[in-house]
This record gives structure tokens, C-alpha cells and sequence, in this order.
């Protein structure tokens, strides 16, 4: 079955004076899974988020969420009956309370499910009465949360939701995500927390200087993506590596480290018969995956 | 029956998974019959994705450990019809080794080795002869 993706975009482009946020940006995000949208602060992540929500408009390119374009008004407007938007200032009406918040929210939505509106407000243990303002941070985030997920969207957008989060409340933001997307809603969340992304994320993309530098699935990092370290007795030779299996080289002294996305073997005999003398693969973890990303992104755009 | 996947390692996680269950069916901890919990369950459970437990189940269901009845969940079979296969595949695997281990001794490296099995394998042209 081929299935449009919920959200792709094409040379999407955010400029800032003279500062470019957000490079040609191709993303492309499937549906009914989880994707994190890891990158360090100030990566482009939110303003990649802004412009697919049609808060702020692309310098350049374009893209489409749901099937609609994310520069057009009214597909704009039509959208937001669709998706749902947690966002890192979670901005709601401060002197409303708890339960005016969530009757004022109720009001817009059509498909409001009152049973899940009370299950979240049970399980999240929200003081009803307090006004927002003086709700904590993680307070105001599962106030948030419960205010998207009341209405089973078709897709839930949240920008960095873990920050500030005690470690107990993030357990329950992410099983929140968890039981969500179990409910066919596809879940993309920004992070700068690789952990949370590697625990519940199908899929992730990983961004850099507002350039895509990873885009790949868990399962694949985890089954087929290795560091190798290959020792030379002499300066190592000049290798024909399998290009589109290597996402890294890096040559220290004697040493060859190549980060690889599949086909390993080959890489392994190409290795041997450029007369290596030893070759080690190990796993890499997201987090080796991202530095390493991070690192060759910022060479590769620095002066040589 | 709890389970436990760790995020960290350099398997998939639904493999994780995958081997847990099989493992419980083989020690007996899960039976014939047994009832194993709802995908969003497990998933909450778990914090993990949903896809996750849906791909674990599903290979089991395909290597028949599992059956799948619509609307009322998953249960362990009660057959085991992997058995039979999986003691064929030990039985190749032993005479495999004992044709690599005679051609070493014969002098041929790993790589050799490795090279005459997949000409055979993928570049056989039939009849072709030099």
C-alpha cells in the first residue's frame, strides 16, 4: 500500500536576516508511527515546527501536512481541526482555571471525547480549580497534553513537551504518547533528549545547523548501523570506501573509524584486502549516531 | 508474564521482545492457551511503540508460536511447528561447519570460502561453462 506521509516537505527554507534556521529542508514523516525530531537547541526545530503548523511562512519551499499545503491560509485553518499542537511555551489563558480551560478548549472541537477529558484528568491529577498561571511547568505541559489527546487527532505536533519535566512526569508524558499512537494518532515530537527519543520513537529525524543529517528508523540503526575501527601497520592507504554505506571516515594516526549504515561486511573485506591488520565492529547507539552527525555536519560546513 | 527491552542495546527492540516470549514458551512460563496482553497495553507497559509490540506478535504469529483472533487478542498456540524446522536448520548448520572446517584444512581462508558459497548462491549461471 502506498500511503501518502503526513508530513513532507521540499526545500523547506526559514531565514532570519542572516541567519538561516532552516536549509532546504526535504522532511518526510509517516503515519501511525512516533517520530522524534531530535536536535540540539537551536538546531531548527521549532521553527521547522511553525512553518508546518503555518504559524510562520517559509522563505523558501514547501510542504504539505495531511495532505494540505502549509503556506495557505485557509488549508491552514482546516488543518488545525486535524492536527494538535503542544508548544514549548504552552501559552493558554492564565486566568482561567483548570476545568474553565479544558470547558473553553471543548467548545471548538466537534470530536471532544468526554471519556478521555476525564480519564486524562484522573490520571494526570490536575488541581481543577487552580487558576493556569500558577500551574508548574509540568503542570501546564500535562494541561496541554490532555487538551490535545481529548480529541483523538489525526496528528499530535509537540515542541521539546519533556522540558522542565520531572523524570516521573516524563514517564507519563511518553506513556501518554505511547497510548495515543496504540489509538492511531501519529505522534512527531521535537527533543533534544536522545534517551526519550530512543525509547518510544519508530522513526527519527535528526537535525543539525536546520539541516536534515539523520533520517532512519530505530530498528535500522539498531540492526544495521555499525562503528567500524580498522588498524593499519603503516599510514592507512587511501580506501575506496562503499560511499553510500558510510555515513562518517575519520582517520586518527594508524586508525580508521567508519560509521556505516549497512553492508558492513564489505566494508570489513574491503578493509582486509587494503591490508588492514585489525577490524572491529560494534554497535552504535543513538547517541554515538548523533554526535557523530553533529561533528561531520559542523566540518563539512566549516572552512577545510 | 513481564517483560523488559532494553533501548540501548543494538537489536531491534520488537526482536527483544520477540526472543523474550519465544523463551517463555520454550521454559513452559507461557502455555498453550495463554493469553498474552493487548498491544496498547504492552506498549504502555513497556513505553515503547505500539508498532513495536504489533511486529513482535506478528513474526511470532508467522513462525506459528502465536494466533491471532480478531477483537479478543493474542494467545500461544498449541501447536509447535517450528520444532521440526528448527531442528532441520541445527542439523544444516552442523554440516556446513564441517565442510568449512575440511576446506580450511584444505587451505582455503575464510574469505575464499565465503566467495566459492556465494558464487554458488547468487552468480550460478546455468550450464555456463568457460
Amino acid at each position: 500500500m502506498t500511503q501518502e506521509p503526513v508530513i513532507e516537505t521540499t526545500g523547506l527554507t526559514k531565514r532570519y536576516g542572516h541567519v538561516e534556521a532552516v536549509k532546504q529542508l526535504a522532511l518526510r514523516v509517516r503515519g501511525g508511527r512516533i517520530t522524534g525530531f531530535l536536535g540540539r537547541n537551536g538546531a531548527g526545530k521549532s521553527s521547522t515546527i511553525k512553518m508546518l503548523l503555518g504559524m510562520s511562512h517559509p522563505t523558501a519551499g514547501t510542504g504539505r501536512v495531511l495532505g494540505r499545503t502549509i503556506d495557505d491560509p485557509r488549508a491552514s485553518r482546516d488543518l488545525r481541526a486535524h492536527v494538535a499542537y503542544v508548544a514549548e511555551d504552552k501559552q493558554t489563558y492564565g486566568y482561567m482555571t483548570v476545568v474553565e480551560m479544558i470547558a473553553f478548549t471543548r467548545s471548538f472541537y466537534k470530536d471532544w471525547r468526554p471519556d478521555a477529558e476525564r480519564r486524562l484528568l484522573e490520571q494526570f491529577e490536575l488541581p481543577r480549580s487552580r487558576k493556569v498561571k500558577a500551574l508548574s511547568k509540568g503542570m501546564r505541559t500535562k494541561l496541554a497534553l490532555l487538551l490535545a489527546l481529548a480529541r483523538r487527532p489525526e496528528l499530535l505536533i509537540l515542541d521539546e513537551p519533556s522540558e522542565g519535566l520531572d523524570p516521573v512526569s516524563i514517564e507519563e508524558l511518553l506513556r501518554s504518547l505511547v497510548g495515543a499512537t496504540a489509538e492511531g494518532t501519529t505522534v512527531f515530537f521535537s527533543s533534544h533528549q536522545i534517551s526519550e527519543v530512543e525509547r518510544i520513537a519508530d522513526h527519527v529525524c535528526m537535525l543539525d545547523h536546520g539541516r536534515l543529517v539523520v533520517d532512519a528508523s530505530l530498528d535500522a540503526i539498531r540492526r544495521d548501523y555499525r562503528r567500524v575501527d580498522i588498524g593499519f601497520a603503516e599510514r592507512p592507504p587511501d580506501c575506496d570506501w562503499p560511499a553510500d554505506a558510510i555515513s562518517s571516515v575519520r582517520t586518527n594516526g594508524r586508525q580508521v573509524t567508519i560509521m556505516a549504515r549497512h553492508n558492513v561486511d564489505a566494508i570489513v573485506e574491503r578493509a582486509y584486502s587494503a591490508g588492514a591488520v585489525s577490524v572491529e565492529s560494534s554497535a552504535v547507539s543513538l547517541r554515538e549516531l548523533f554526535l557523530d552527525s553533529v561533528a561531520s555536519a559542523t566540518s563539512a560546513a566549516g572552512p577545510t | 508474564m513481564r517483560f523488559k527491552v532494553s533501548p540501548a542495546a543494538a537489536q531491534p527492540l520488537y526482536v527483544q521482545l520477540t526472543q523474550q516470549i519465544r523463551h517463555a514458551i520454550d521454559t513452559g512460563v507461557l502455555q498453550p492457551g495463554d493469553v498474552l496482553p493487548g498491544i496498547r497495553t504492552l506498549a504502555e507497559e513497556l513505553v515503547v511503540s505500539p508498532n513495536t509490540v504489533v511486529k513482535a506478535y506478528a513474526d511470532l504469529e508467522h513462525e506459528g508460536l502465536l494466533e491471532i483472533r480478531q477483537g479478543s487478542g493474542a494467545f500461544v498456540a498449541g501447536r509447535r511447528p517450528t520444532r521440526a524446522k528448527s531442528d532441520r536448520v541445527r542439523h544444516a548448520q552442523e554440516r556446513v561447519r564441517a565442510l568449512v572446517e575440511r576446506l580450511q584444512s584444505e587451505g582455503f581462508d575464510e574469505e575464499e570460502i565465503q566467495r566459492l558459497v556465494e558464487a554458488e548462491l547468487f552468480y550460478r549461471v546455468p550450464n555456463a561453462k568457460p
